[in-house]
């Protein structure tokens, strides 16, 4: 019998140990993969999933255990390596190179040499375009520049150099996080394309829709220990998630909602006729005192672009802003945030965290910067601030010297909120402060924003790509499409289902 | 007519036709205002005259075209110690004169090695780690010899003054090794795995890894093909100079540094076309030229006039770097518009 | 020990066991090293006051240079900003013979700081507003800074007569220290007090670690470039101003040569990296004096100035070596192996 099972695999990991310096970051591990499979490797922030993988593909070694493919033990030192058996792996961020020719970055490493030993540019275009367009339906100039296309492109060109390799496996790690729908629905038809090629393919994502769209089987990680292995159909969304976080929770915790806020009727923000060209059209809005206002809408609709002309780091064209009823004029966030308007971007690592920075000084930086270089404020109310709100947010620190890159995520959008809150807003902005976050922290955040809306009478700006956290959390619910605000929910009205038809552009109300 | 415009912008020769159209521009200005500046000789001797530096600046490309910051500061120093080298060798050695050339590549390639080796392994930045070797090797020229040494070896001397007619024109020795340098390192960069590595290291290393790429390794090639070149240079500078010197090749990373940005490399990595550092060798070859037909400015207006030049093309590539983000952003609008058609 | 521990982990760790070493190394070889005399004017001398009096400028330099680099940047341009100061001050008292000077003396001083300002104001609008990379738009006026210096002399080295300049090189009669070595004091103590006191350097650091989340944390990225850059010129133009009056001259080929290439290693040697980030005043300050005692050492040993730089290269290749993370990371490596093998040797016991 497992004789039998060990031939339909293609590739078996067995009892996987790596450390890293002090750490051990992987205990135990196995997987196992079949032919022409999508499999998704869960786990939340931490689990191991990414060190697995890179196990597998070279870019690590492993301390202990065994990997075997195809047949044979094989032990990569290399991507290269790993990638010569018939490995290959999309990053998360594209990793090609923007400043070569699509064609080159499909050949880099293997570019067809003519006779006397020189690339063979000719050759290498003519297969480049021939490969995009049999495999992935594509055709487009494989001489330009890559950085002149979009970034879905660039992944899906990432995936053409992937497998143009005699690849057997395919890893895709979070491909989707920066694609729209429509382009993700792209990507899985050419999964499904690749899978009954014979491809086998390890699909990670935070997206627990996709894994039960595309996937066949999922094996689970938790702290670097192997949970188990299921098939999809056969494992409850909820049995997922109380596998990944170790704990048994009930069906109510994640989906129930929280007891919303109540806005007030006074207005806080009104803009009228905001337009960004390119950017926001004809934006009218009002965001009401102690309310937590959603926006909802496909990534790149326009969503966090409203937030940033709200912020001041997108300067509108035309309309008017006015806060408290008196119009303003925006130059930089600067003006915005001695207006108590504050924005955690979404871009975590880019735009949120200053890595080399304890998190004392993450905290009081925003502070500081609006009280001006020449207020500084002294060392004993900097560290009774930070204390506070280390305490107040739960954020995990060992001390409030730490420094933030050494946090994990969930403890440094904390942190980041943490930064907007001791400047004391009247107006907090959330851009996507949930992803790349796990399951706890997730709920931790949602209810915050909830509560700062009830008990601070703070206004809140919740974008979220996940339309379940918007249900759960806002009073009011604003659709985006196309950079323009196409209706709003009230009360009873929010669900997933009115949202997603809102989107879509079929949804007309309660009658 | 914009459309057209728009893509000369953003296609990757915009920088060379700019400095080729500059250079026209400078070498037509020399020729109306002077009279026999117009004349194939004073090119040629465009060549000549600045055979060292061509072939440093080829090297020097080579570094700041693989990114991690990349540059090589130490070119001139080495310049000046293969100068002296040679200088010494042929003096106190009986060596054949072809052998000292071959001994003082290897010092350029040594040079370059451990640059390369500091940078790569210890993953120390290129600024720092070159300037540190700038110092070492002038510092080791002034230990061979603290005054200038001559060389009088009469083979080395027919080389030096060997040359080849064209027509009534001639070119030197010198020249001949910096043309061939030009030449096999645009082979070189386009048509080798090693040449398109160094672009791609350059444009983003840790994709260039996860590509399978020997980052390392490439980087590495980089900074000991500068060293070589180096050392070819401070051949050819020796062959002009006839001496060993520790004043020799002074400044000369800067110049160019100078030249390279002006032929269009740009300094974060990843970009650079050969022919278009040659181009800027010569621009600042043709300002020194202009400069001495006419007489009565100093030498020193080369800097000033060789700084204004560097800060137009540095706010130009900024400009053009902002023009692609723009053209990029439209596409990307253009693109993501057309399945909302279809919704 | 426990003190030790805390300061062999310190940044100022690596400057101080070099200064250190070169100390010993003086106090062995070279005799009456430490020996302090008050002359008959009154005035200090001996080897120590000597290395603080050289190292002045180098220190005003590394000054500037440390917030320059802390935000990510370079400023390769100060040594011949430093030209241009002296210039544009000489230029202005003017080369009489007679020693009257052509125009006030505060107003040549004046004119020298403000054409380092004014560097710096070029180096400030390059950088922080047309967002041109540091290296390169210094490089402009590393290019050009001589040619311009020598044009305001009219390409002569201006010898200036007039006496009261030489006391910025030298000492204003009656007071027991050098004047270079007072203005360092100054700058230096402003500089700290920038740090402590205004949250300057929170935003210099912050602006070198993630200058897009500086800017979505409300910082004024280009005006904390912007104002780095001039601070930056105008250490430049201070020290072009004392060391014009070394040579009280303004000699625009040879005045602040190869200072730049100092100054930023003095920075790094105190411990500031390259990349931006965290920055240590106290370490450049060391690092400049650790600098000047080597040169001073090396003179005293009777290496010649052209060989020296020999000597400081392999100082520096060890140090940033020494510094690299790589170092650091074998070492650990090291220590765990030792640690390990002593384990199992216990357990064989």
């Amino acid at each position: 019998m497992e004789q039998a099972a060990k031939d339909t695999y293609l590739l078996t990991m067995r009892h996987i140990d790596m450390f890293f310096p002090g750490v051990k970051a992987l205990k135990d591990v196995s997987f196992n993969l079949k032919k022409g499979e999508i499999h998704s490797l869960m786990g939340e922030n931490g689990a191991g999933k990414s060190t697995l993988v890179k196990v597998l593909t070279g870019v690590y070694q492993k301390t202990r255990g065994e990997i075997e493919f195809d047949g044979q033990v094989i032990a990569p030192k290399t991507p290269l390596e790993s990638q010569k058996l018939g490995i290959s792996t999309v990053y998360q961020e594209v990793n090609l190179c923007q400043n070569l020719s699509v064609a080159e970055n499909i050949y880099i490493g293997r570019e067809p040499k003519t006779a006397w030993g020189g690339i063979d540019w000719a050759t290498m275009s003519e297969r480049a375009a021939k490969l995009l367009n049999e495999k992935l339906g594509l055709s487009l100039d494989v001489n330009k520049t890559l950085g002149f296309y979009p970034v879905a492109m660039q992944q899906m060109i990432a995936i053409a150099r992937a497998i143009d390799t005699q690849c057997k496996v395919l890893i895709l790690d979070e491909p989707t996080s920066s694609l729209s729908d429509h382009e993700t629905a792209r990507l899985f038809e050419i999964m499904r394309s690749l899978k009954e090629q014979g491809i086998s393919i390890i699909f990670i994502s935070h997206f627990l829709e996709q894994i039960y769209t595309i996937c066949d089987r999922i094996t689970i990680l938790r702290d670097g220990t192997y949970v188990g292995e299921y098939e999809v159909k056969n494992l409850k969304r909820i049995d997922l998630i109380s596998k990944m976080m170790g704990k048994e929770i009930s069906e109510g915790e994640i989906e129930s909602n929280l007891d919303k806020a109540t806005a007030s009727s006074d207005v806080l923000v009104e803009t009228s006729k905001v337009t960004v060209p390119g950017k926001v059209k004809d934006l009218s809005m009002q965001i009401n005192k102690g309310e937590v206002i959603g926006l909802a809408g496909l990534l790149g609709s326009g969503r966090t672009e409203i937030a940033e002309t709200l912020f001041g780091v997108l300067q509108k064209s035309e309309g008017s802003i006015k806060i408290d009823g008196t119009e303003i004029s925006i130059k930089n966030p600067m003006s915005m945030m001695l207006n108590k308007i504050a924005f955690c971007p979404e871009d975590r690592k880019l735009a949120g965290i200053i890595g080399d920075l304890s998190v004392r000084e993450n905290i009081i930086l925003a502070m500081q910067a609006k009280d001006g270089m020449f207020r500084h404020m002294p060392r004993a109310k900097q560290n009774e601030l930070a204390d506070y709100y280390i305490k107040l947010l739960r954020i995990k620190v060992s001390d409030r010297e730490q420094k933030i890159s050494t946090l994990s995520g969930g403890n440094q959008q904390k942190v980041i909120i943490a930064r907007w809150l001791a400047t004391e807003p009247n107006l907090l902005i959330l851009d996507e402060p949930t992803r790349g976050i796990d399951v706890g922290t997730k709920s931790e955040i949602e209810q915050l924003a909830v509560s700062l809306a009830k008990e601070k009478n703070m206004s809140v700006v919740f974008i979220s790509g996940e339309l379940g956290e918007e249900v759960r959390t806002c009073s009011r619910v604003m659709v985006i499409r196309d950079h323009e605000k196409v209706t709003e929910l009230n009360g009873d009205e929010i669900s997933t289902a009115h949202i997603m038809q809102a989107i879509a552009g079929d949804y007309h109300g309660h009658a | 007519m914009r459309n057209f415009i728009s893509n000369l912008v953003a296609s990757r020769f915009f920088q060379f036709y700019v400095t080729l159209v500059l250079f026209v521009i400078l070498f037509g200005l020399g020729s109306v205002m002077f009279e026999g500046f117009f004349s194939p000789q004073v090119f040629l001797n465009l060549f000549i005259d600045n055979a060292p530096l061509i072939i440093v600046t080829v090297g020097i490309t080579f570094t700041i075209l693989s990114g991690f910051g990349g540059i090589d500061l130490s070119v001139g120093a080495v310049v000046a110690l293969t100068c002296m080298s040679l200088a010494y060798l042929m003096r106190d050695t009986s060596l054949h004169p072809v052998v000292c050339m071959l001994l003082v590549l290897l010092i350029g390639l040594a040079v370059g090695t451990l640059n390369g080796f500091l940078i790569t392994f210890f993953r120390l930045q290129p600024f720092i780690v070159t300037l540190g070797t700038m110092f070492l090797c002038r510092g080791l020229t002034a230990m061979i010899s603290r005054d200038s040494v001559p060389i009088d070896n009469a083979f080395y001397g027919d080389l030096a003054f060997w040359s080849l007619p064209i027509g009534d024109c001639f070119l030197s020795l010198g020249a001949l090794v910096a043309i061939t340098v030009v030449i096999v390192a645009s082979i070189v960069l386009k048509y080798t795995a090693f040449g398109r590595g160094v672009y791609a290291v350059g444009g983003n290393e840790q994709s260039a890894r996860l590509m399978g790429l020997k980052a390392d390794g490439i980087r590495w090639g980089a900074y000991i093909i500068s060293g070589f070149c180096s050392a070819l240079g401070g051949i050819t500078y020796s062959w002009i100079m006839l001496s060993g010197y520790t004043q020799h090749g002074l400044g000369m990373e800067m110049d160019a540094i100078a030249s390279s940005v002006i032929g269009g490399t740009q300094l974060l990595g990843g970009v650079a076309f050969i022919p278009g550092t040659l181009l800027g060798v010569m621009i600042q070859g043709t300002i020194l030229t202009i400069i001495s037909f006419q007489g009565t400015l100093s030498a020193w207006w080369t800097k000033i006039v060789v700084g204004i030049l560097l800060c137009m093309f540095i706010v130009l590539q900024a400009m053009v770097n902002e023009h692609k983000n723009k053209l990029m952003n439209l596409k990307a609008e253009s693109t993501k518009s057309k399945p909302k058609a279809k919704a | 020990m426990d003190m030790l521990k805390k300061l062999s982990h310190s940044s100022l760790a690596l400057p101080l066991a070099a200064l250190a070493l070169l100390l010993l190394f003086n106090a062995l070889f070279v005799d009456d090293f430490f020996k302090i005399e008050v002359m008959e004017n009154g005035n200090l001398y001996g080897r120590p006051i000597d290395i603080l009096y050289r190292a002045s400028s180098l220190i005003i330099l590394a000054l500037g240079m440390t917030f320059v680099i802390a935000t990510g940047g370079v400023d390769i341009s100060v040594g011949a900003v430093c030209a241009i100061s002296a210039a544009s001050c000489c230029v202005m008292l003017g080369g009489d013979i007679s020693g009257i000077p052509e125009h006030p003396f505060v107003l040549a001083i004046l004119c020298g700081i403000g054409a380092g300002v004014l560097a710096g104001i070029w180096n400030g609008t390059l950088v922080a507003k047309f967002k041109i990379q540091a290296m390169v738009a210094t490089l402009i006026l590393l290019t050009a800074g001589r040619g311009i210096a020598q044009l305001l002399t009219d390409g002569q080295i201006i010898t200036v007569y007039y006496k009261p300049f030489s006391y910025i090189g030298g000492n204003i009669p009656g007071i027991p220290l050098p004047t270079a070595l007072l203005i360092a004091l100054c700058m230096v103590s402003l500089v700290i007090w920038l740090d402590r006191k205004t949250s300057l350097g929170l935003m210099i650091q912050s602006v070198g670690i993630n200058q897009t989340a500086s800017k979505y944390a409300g910082i004024n990225v280009t005006l904390v470039l912007f104002c780095v850059y001039i601070f930056s010129g105008f250490c430049a133009g201070t020290a072009g101003l004392i060391e014009g009056s070394f040579i009280r001259a303004a000699d625009a080929n040879n005045c602040g040569l190869n200072m730049e290439m100092d100054a930023i290693l003095a920075v790094t040697l105190g411990g500031t990296l390259m990349i931006g980030g965290k920055y240590y005043i106290g370490g450049t300050i060391i690092g400049a004096i650790t600098i000047q005692t080597l040169t001073t050492t090396m003179y005293a040993v009777g290496v010649s100035s052209d060989r020296l730089p020999a000597v400081k290269a392999v100082v520096i290749l060890l140090i940033i070596v020494i510094q690299s993370e790589k170092f650091k990371q074998m070492y650990r490596n090291y220590r765990l192996k030792q640690g390990s093998s002593a384990a199992k040797e216990a357990e064989h016991a």
